[in-house]
């Protein structure tokens, strides 16, 4: 008889299966040789790459989602981690209230929040454009960059400010000196899941978007509507390669930062 | 001296201002708006007449149609909620418990499909399930069946697509509050004389309770909110309350009804987290960003 951990075991393995089965298909057919690019697998071919470089929609698509994406990231970075330091740092009346705010765009719904968005700024007459898109993703990006860098920053140990300050430091230079290279790690985690937030909204977007913007979801949920092209496939096995290699570099750069740290220190 | 205590005390709202003034004025402000709004009436001729009428609300509230689709919306949440807590149990279980250098390679996979395109991911299960796709194509190449079966766009697919989305959640919110259980309690449980599964019942399954609680939390909201995953992969019976929402707004250009479409979903989803962090706290959900 098989233990119980062995049928967890292989209970798990199916999970994952489950779990990537669908990307491995992507990435399977965005290589594939037959004519409709689907099933079955006729050969080992890149004109679906092909197609999609020369595909100018997907190319607009992709800039502007990686337009959008870096500004989200960098406004909601900064403000995030702001508002994290003052929620680890300080004490002060009604920070439970304050805390449940930040995290409010997580807990609303959406669609609610790109309808109440959309209609107040409609209502003010701004039309929608980049701008609003802008506003929106920044504003369901905020409490993911406040958790990330929160979590982080609690690990960074006071005693390293205070030692700076009692050796003469202003709380500016030690802010600069100390405290931002200590979270940088903590920032850089909060940039990328903005960014990959940002870059893979679609519910928000298709509210908020100008008519003829299109970032690369809306576009892929545009061409949907007639039939799954091959395009598509090999635009989320860019995709996929593409979001899988950013943490990795991400984390390899964070690494040697912190290799070359510790060889100046020695 | 009196300056510097009162400077730091002005120094957590001065950090916080920026992120506080953007969600005052993007979210909460806009909130309160359609709340207003929903009681407007948009004319034939477009313009909206401002006053307090309920016509909307009756209209939302009273009519069959909204009904009938907010129970399918909540019946589809519900469904995929329970089978992500009884699919994603099991793995997160198997991390919490096996050796320490594949916990982290496992943890790992987990997080990989947040880092995937969501469009991707939902549209790839034409792929699979299409009349061209590979599961199709796999039974006509045994000989299993001649004809490609359609096997998409019934509530059943949004369910699967829902549940391959919201999985990850459910599996890293149960994992969190697995690892954090203490192993000599289970082991004191069985050198009293429980078995492994007595144990397992009586010990490890109630402590992990508040993380089972947090991802179900998270996969229904996120389910019932959900606009993408019916058009995708559901048929045209298959629309969801959001999909209303955009129908309404974007489509009807009818604003002051589709905001008192909006709030009934977020009174009725609102609840349920106002509910949850009565009970629990919303710092579970926080710890899964750890």
């Amino acid at each position: 008889m098989m233990s119980g951990w062995s049928v967890i075991r292989i209970a798990t393995i199916l999970v994952y299966l489950f779990l990537f089965a669908p990307v491995a298909v992507v990435i399977l057919l965005a290589f594939n040789a037959n004519q409709f690019g689907s099933f079955p697998i006729e050969g080992f071919s890149l004109r679906w790459f092909e197609a999609l470089w020369n595909n100018d929609a997907i190319v607009r698509a992709f800039k502007t989602s990686l337009l959008l994406g870096l500004l989200t990231a960098a406004i909601s970075t900064t403000l995030g981690t702001l508002a994290a330091l003052a929620m680890v740092r300080y004490d002060f009346p009604g920070k439970r209230t304050i805390s449940t705010l930040l995290v409010a765009p997580i807990l609303i719904p959406e669609v609610v929040l790109a309808v109440a968005l959309l209609l107040f700024l409609q209502y003010l007459s701004m039309p929608k454009s980049f701008g609003l898109l802008l506003m929106g993703h920044v504003v369901f990006t905020l409490p993911f960059v406040v958790l990330v860098v929160q979590a982080r920053l609690v690990s960074i140990r006071r005693d390293v400010e205070e030692a700076a300050m009692s050796l003469g430091a202003t709380p500016v230079q030690t802010f600069f000196e100390v405290t931002l290279p200590l979270m940088l790690p903590a920032v850089m985690a909060g940039m990328l899941f903005a960014f990959t937030i940002s870059f893979d909204d679609i519910t928000g977007t298709l509210f908020w978007k100008p008519g003829g913007v299109e970032t690369v979801p809306t576009q892929i949920f545009a061409m949907l509507r007639n039939s799954i092209s091959p395009e598509i496939n090999a635009l989320g096995a860019v995709m996929v390669i593409f979001t899988i290699a950013l943490p990795l570099v991400a984390a390899s750069i964070a690494r040697v930062m912190a290799m070359r740290k510790a060889g100046t220190s020695k | 001296m009196a300056a510097d205590i009162a400077g730091a005390r002005k120094t957590p709202w001065l950090l916080l201002s920026p992120s506080l003034a953007t969600i005052s004025l993007l979210l909460i402000v806009p909130m309160l708006f359609i709340v207003v709004y929903s009681f407007w009436l948009r004319t034939a001729t477009g313009a909206d007449q401002v006053g307090f009428y309920l016509d909307n609300w009756i209209e939302v509230l009273g009519d069959r149609f909204y009904r009938d689709i907010l129970f399918q919306t909540l019946l589809i949440a519900f469904y995929t909620t329970v089978i992500c807590a009884l699919v994603g149990y099991i793995p997160a279980y198997f991390v919490a418990n096996t050796r320490m250098n594949s916990k982290a390679f496992l943890l790992l996979l987990l997080m990989l499909p947040f880092w995937i395109s969501y469009i991707i991911r939902t549209m790839s299960w034409i792929n699979i399930l299409g009349t061209s796709g590979a599961l199709n194509t796999l039974l006509m190449s045994i000989g299993i069946i001649d004809d490609p079966i359609q096997m998409l766009y019934n509530q059943q697919t949004v369910v699967l697509g829902l549940v391959h989305y919201l999985l990850p959640f459910m599996i890293l919110n149960v994992y969190v509050s697995l690892d954090g259980i203490d192993k000599n309690l289970t082991e004191a449980a069985k050198s009293l004389g429980c078995t492994g599964f007595q144990a397992f019942r009586e010990v490890t399954l109630p402590l992990s309770l508040p993380g089972l609680a947090a991802g179900s939390l998270l996969c229904f909201v996120l389910a019932a909110g959900t606009y993408i995953t019916p058009i995708v992969l559901g048929g045209p019976r298959d629309a969801m309350f959001a999909n209303l929402v955009f129908e309404a707004i974007v489509t009807q250009l009818n604003w002051p009804l589709g905001s008192a479409l909006s709030l009934v979903l977020l009174a009725l989803l609102g609840a349920l987290v106002v509910i949850y962090t009565r009970y629990l706290g919303i710092d579970q959900i926080a710890k899964s960003f750890k």
